[in-house]
């Protein structure tokens, strides 16, 4: 019924999607892996850091606001590591998931209130969004740049955390905070050493994600968060080829659920079956490390 | 410690309830533009609208064209005394489950008359609590049936869906388009019901119909427009908010669709022509109101209110930062003008009264005959004006009126 | 001596609130805020004690919420609505495939059920994931629930995406408060039984709970189950207080707010989320608002406000509660008349109250 070319498309389309989940998934996942803590405002950050763009790209050119969202969005992520889940390390887990809650709560209410919680246009980044021939399709740079930078910053990732020090003292923090510590790993630098880099990537995402969608919401983060968690699970809590993986697979599952009209209003709900699944069948994901009971 | 701080807000509560009981109004919902008046003679008019959420822009508009009809005509004169009349805004966030405590804090307020909202889920959600405090409501551009069927309270000065989709079926399949896709937001019940509406009138006429739904909040619509353009239609009949308007067109004329998109009264707002760009080619869409209409009274208010937008930021930027004259200002101006039409008739402030003089009331407004209701409450149009986009000039050009039978 | 009293202190307060209520609900305060306060209030109290259950007592982090007050919600309204109203209700459906409909008590326990029935079927396989991971799967399930309503093919049912309404409501102030009273005092009772007691050894540690005999699996299932449905329940009453119900809003944002009110209250503690269902309701809706339209202060306009500052004022309220005050307005403990009294008695004598507790509190120990 349908010729190739549409099952390309909608494999370009889901690509797309996928790598867009991936940035977010890192984030996810190194902050899992390292606090033990799903980071719910982590898809907040990656919405404050589409409305930065917005805002600071209205008083200077793109290529000098480019750096500065970066710049203020890891400034956020670390903030909110600092002022959120610092004082609540040796609290109960669940108190500090609440903690994250609540800031994702502040995070979506105080862009509201400050942009009046209507959708904002989306500056244009012209090497992104300029057309790109292949054979016979026509598709928009960034659906080519996304895949590949994502490919580029997790290999520099996997190198980061397996080849230098701050790479094993990450690992090490993953493994046994309190054995790291003794070893004399500083954990709070380690921390937000973690939300640096999971920020940083949020915000690379943001700018890929946005120039796709062209407008930011205060909701915006909310899903594309979600899901990017799920992708974190499915690839396995601390892996991060793993979450790659995982967000690829929702995303182009996702867009071929969407292709069919009759299902599409399970698209969302499919990830979070996919989740439960993953969960019951290996509740370690497909790449995770078996973490043994503590008692 | 914890022990203290429990008391003291059980304290607080307490006082706080009491407080409640001994004024029986909120401390304040004035809208910024009315500072409390000094006068005794105060007859209040809520405004019922949402200022954020999906529907935040539209509501938004149809609030400016209300405030201005409240500066033309800011008192109302019952039994030989003149009444200053005091607007009452409330938010309603676009959300129905928001709806219940909104209402309410208008009713509590001592509204006589509600004036909205622009989307019609808000209005449905609402509407029993206005029918129950006796409070009579004007919808300015709430064109989904439910809101006034059954509910002796609600009226309506606009056309209605079951109406506005025939309309657009007719001008589709005039055009000789046979295949029809038809997009709509899931939840939200004026694009489900245009949508409904269209598709049955489309098929009546022996066009074919294919139907897609996306999810609130939805910005990815690659794959559905993929499968759309794959399936062959030739036309996108897409309600749906200004919010998802641009990525709606632009994301189809990724896609690939090339023929027209079209869509009801929401999509009548400058933003989507500035976002959607050059995309926004061949887009048709049905409209209240031709601000270029020759009426005497059309074009004393299209010019009054274009000078009163220029006055002040604010109100440009609410506009959506141009001078545009929406559709839905020009009928919030006419529901703010029946409403006064109708406290007159009345000669009172009490809400069943009004509701009474509403019944029987006759009124000519800048969209045309704004009154003579029908049983549901609903206005005697029956014409709706078809307008397209001007790429060149960024505005919305019109093409034609139509009407149905 | 002392249990007579207080059960006589007891009715007096209750008795009183009965009087304030019916005062209430024949006064013209009926159509007013503080009426809507109150029964939006007493709705999410019951939701909230239901939330505590599983999160405070049994130490099950679920986050489904909002997935079973919608099941309830739902099903109250698809059951009652009158067969006359159905065609203008299900009017793309032709009127939909129900064509009775039950009395109201009939339908706020078949909501209730419906709802216990799918926390049944989603138990099974998620009560075995630990924290957060149970945490993410149940919000997950809300989810799969809320699309599965909204799926056009179950549209004879459930009305597909559109808004159902006309069902029957209540009139009378009274019908939330009894219900959510019912409601409460039977989750309290169950806390208080010798189920209630093995919940709270799991809460506290799971291995230790099972070496001493407790069924692990039985137990978290009739837990979560309870807790759902109480939430189908109040779900069903949320429906019947709004008129009108759309699952398009019932998302995560409400199961997060359910949980903050949790945790206002005192993670533990049935009197806690009782008192912070009322805080927070006329916080959120009520006490707030003027900080949501603009003020002048003789001529000056104050700065900050504007349409959102009201919600950005109350997060940050919630994160110094959550940050600083991590107990709660009530800890784990609960209301007592004991506690008060002895507050009367010393108000602010630190040292005089300490030397009491040290006098009540010893013999037992």
């Amino acid at each position: 019924m349908h010729d190739f070319s549409y099952y390309i498309q909608l494999l370009l389309a889901g690509i797309t999607v996928g790598s867009l989940y991936a940035l977010i998934a890192i984030g996810y996942t190194m902050v899992y892996g390292i606090l033990r803590l799903i980071n719910f405002a982590h898809g907040d950050i990656f919405m404050a850091a589409g409305f930065f763009m917005i805002y600071i790209s209205g008083t200077t050119s793109i290529y000098v606001s480019l750096p500065i969202v970066l710049i203020l969005t890891v400034v956020l992520g670390v903030a909110v590591e600092r002022a959120a889940y610092r004082p609540l390390r040796e609290a109960p887990r669940m108190s500090v998931m609440i903690s994250a809650i609540g800031v994702s709560y502040l995070l979506q209410n105080f862009a509201t209130y400050y942009t009046g919680g209507l959708a904002r246009p989306y500056p244009v980044i012209p090497f992104l969004t300029r057309e790109v021939t292949i054979g016979s399709m026509t598709v928009k740079a960034l659906t080519i740049i996304t895949p590949v930078l994502t490919v580029i910053l997790v290999v520099a990732l996997v190198l980061l955390i397996k080849r230098t020090k701050v790479g094993m003292a990450m690992r090490a923090v993953a493994k046994d905070q309190s054995t790291a510590q003794l070893m004399g790993i500083k954990i709070n630098n380690v921390i937000s050493i973690t939300f640096v880099i999971g920020s940083f990537l949020a915000a690379v995402g943001s700018v890929l994600y946005f120039s796709n969608y062209e407008q930011v919401t205060p909701m915006a983060g909310a899903m594309p968060g979600l899901k990017a968690f799920v992708a974190a699970v499915f690839g396995g809590i601390g892996s991060v080829p793993g979450a790659v993986l995982g967000a690829y697979v929702i995303g182009i599952c996702e867009t071929f659920i969407k292709a069919n009209n009759d299902y599409a209003i399970f698209s969302n709900a499919f990830t979070f079956a996919l989740l439960i699944l993953i969960l019951v069948l290996k509740p370690n994901g497909l790449f995770g490390e078996k973490l043994a009971e503590k008692v | 410690m914890k022990r203290y701080i429990a008391l003291f807000l059980a304290c607080f509560m307490l006082v706080g309830l009491l407080a409640g009981c001994s004024s029986g109004s909120p401390s304040s919902s004035a809208a910024p533009s009315n500072p409390p008046s000094s006068s005794s003679n105060v007859i209040k008019i809520g405004i019922y609208e949402p200022a954020s959420g999906m529907n935040g822009a539209g509501g938004k508009q149809e609030t400016l064209g209300m405030r201005y009809a409240h500066s033309v005509k800011p008192t109302v004169t019952i039994g030989g005394k003149e009444y200053t009349v005091e607007l009452v805004e409330v938010d309603n966030q676009s959300d129905n489950s928001k709806a219940v405590s909104a209402a309410q804090q208008l009713i509590t307020s001592g509204v006589s008359v509600v004036l909205g909202s622009y989307g019609s889920g808000v209005s449905i959600a609402a509407g029993q609590i206005f029918a129950d405090a006796k409070i009579p409501a004007i919808g300015a551009s709430c064109t989904n049936p439910q809101v006034t069927e059954g509910n002796p309270y609600y009226f309506r000065i606009c056309f209605l869906d079951p109406f506005q989709g025939t309309v657009m079926a007719n001008f589709a399949y005039e055009k000789g388009l046979r295949k029809a896709a038809v997009l709509t937001e899931a939840g939200d019940d004026y694009s489900v019901g245009l949508g409904h509406y269209f598709s049955e009138a489309f098929k009546k006429l022996g066009g074919s119909v294919v139907e897609a739904q996306f999810q609130s909040g939805e910005t990815d619509f690659s794959a559905t427009m993929a499968s759309l353009v794959s399936a062959g239609v030739d036309v996108l009949f897409a309600p749906s908010s200004i919010e998802s308007a641009p990525l709606i067109i632009k994301q189809a004329r990724n896609a690939g669709l090339t023929g027209p998109i079209m869509a009801g009264d929401t999509w009548e707002n400058e933003t989507i022509i500035t976002n959607a760009g050059d995309a926004a080619y061949e887009v048709y869409l049905s409209a209240f109101f031709d601000p270029n209409d020759t009426s005497a009274a059309a074009k004393e208010f299209v010019e009054g209110y274009t000078e009163w937008l220029k006055a002040d930021n604010t109100r440009l930027t609410n506009n959506g930062g141009s001078t545009g004259v929406a559709g839905v200002s020009a009928l919030g101006y006419d529901a703010y003008m029946v409403a006064i039409a109708a406290i007159e008739a009345a000669q009172s402030t009490d809400g069943t009264a009004i509701r009474d003089a509403l019944i029987g009331l006759q009124h000519s407004g800048v969209t045309g005959e704004c009154a003579s209701f029908d049983e549901n409450g609903d206005a005697a149009k029956d014409m709706a004006y078809i307008k397209t986009i001007d790429l060149q000039n960024a505005t919305f050009k019109f093409l034609q009126t139509q009407s149905i039978s | 001596m002392k249990q007579k009293r207080y059960l006589l202190y007891s009715l007096v307060l209750a008795a009183l609130l009965l009087a304030a209520l019916i005062a209430i609900d024949n006064s013209s305060l009926k159509s007013s805020m503080l009426s809507t306060i109150l029964q939006k209030g007493a709705i999410y109290a019951l939701v909230a004690v239901s939330l505590n259950l599983l999160n405070g007592f049994t130490g099950l982090f679920s986050l489904g919420q909002a997935g079973f007050m919608l099941l309830g919600a739902y099903t109250y309204a698809i059951l009652t609505i009158p067969v006359e109203a159905r065609s203008s209700v299900y009017q793309y459906f032709n009127g939909g495939l129900v064509q009775f409909s039950l009395p109201v008590v009939v339908g706020l326990i078949a909501a209730g059920l419906v709802a216990a029935f799918f926390a049944f079927l989603i138990g099974l396989p998620v009560l075995r994931l630990k924290s957060d991971y149970l945490a993410i799967a149940t919000l997950g399930f809300a989810e799969i629930i809320r699309a599965l309503i909204q799926w056009n093919t179950l549209g004879p049912i459930t009305n597909g995406s559109n808004i159902l309404r006309k069902f029957p409501t209540y009139s009378s102030l009274l019908f939330p408060f009894a219900v959510s009273a019912v409601c409460i005092g039977l989750v309290v009772l169950m806390i208080r039984s010798s189920y209630g007691r093995a919940f709270k050894s799991i809460r506290e540690d799971e291995i230790a709970a099972e070496a001493m005999g407790i069924n692990l699996a039985k137990h978290k299932m009739m837990a979560f189950c309870t807790s759902s449905f109480f939430a189908g329940v109040g779900g069903a009453m949320l429906a019947m207080f709004q008129q009108s119900v759309q699952a398009k809003y019932f998302t995560s944002a409400m199961t997060y707010e359910i949980l903050l009110i949790v945790v206002i209250g005192g993670i533990g503690s049935v009197t806690g989320s009782i008192i912070s269902s009322f805080l927070f309701v006329a916080c959120s809706e009520w006490w707030l608002r003027f900080l949501d339209a603009q003020h002048y202060i003789g001529g000056v306009k104050v700065p900050l406000l504007r349409s959102g500052f009201r919600m950005v004022v109350f997060s940050i309220v919630i994160m110094v509660i959550v940050l600083f005050y991590r107990r709660g307005i009530m800890g784990t403990n609960e209301f007592s008349w004991g506690a008060i009294e002895k507050f009367i008695k010393a108000p602010f004598g630190r040292k005089a109250r300490e030397e009491e507790r040290k006098k009540v509190t010893t013999p037992h120990e």
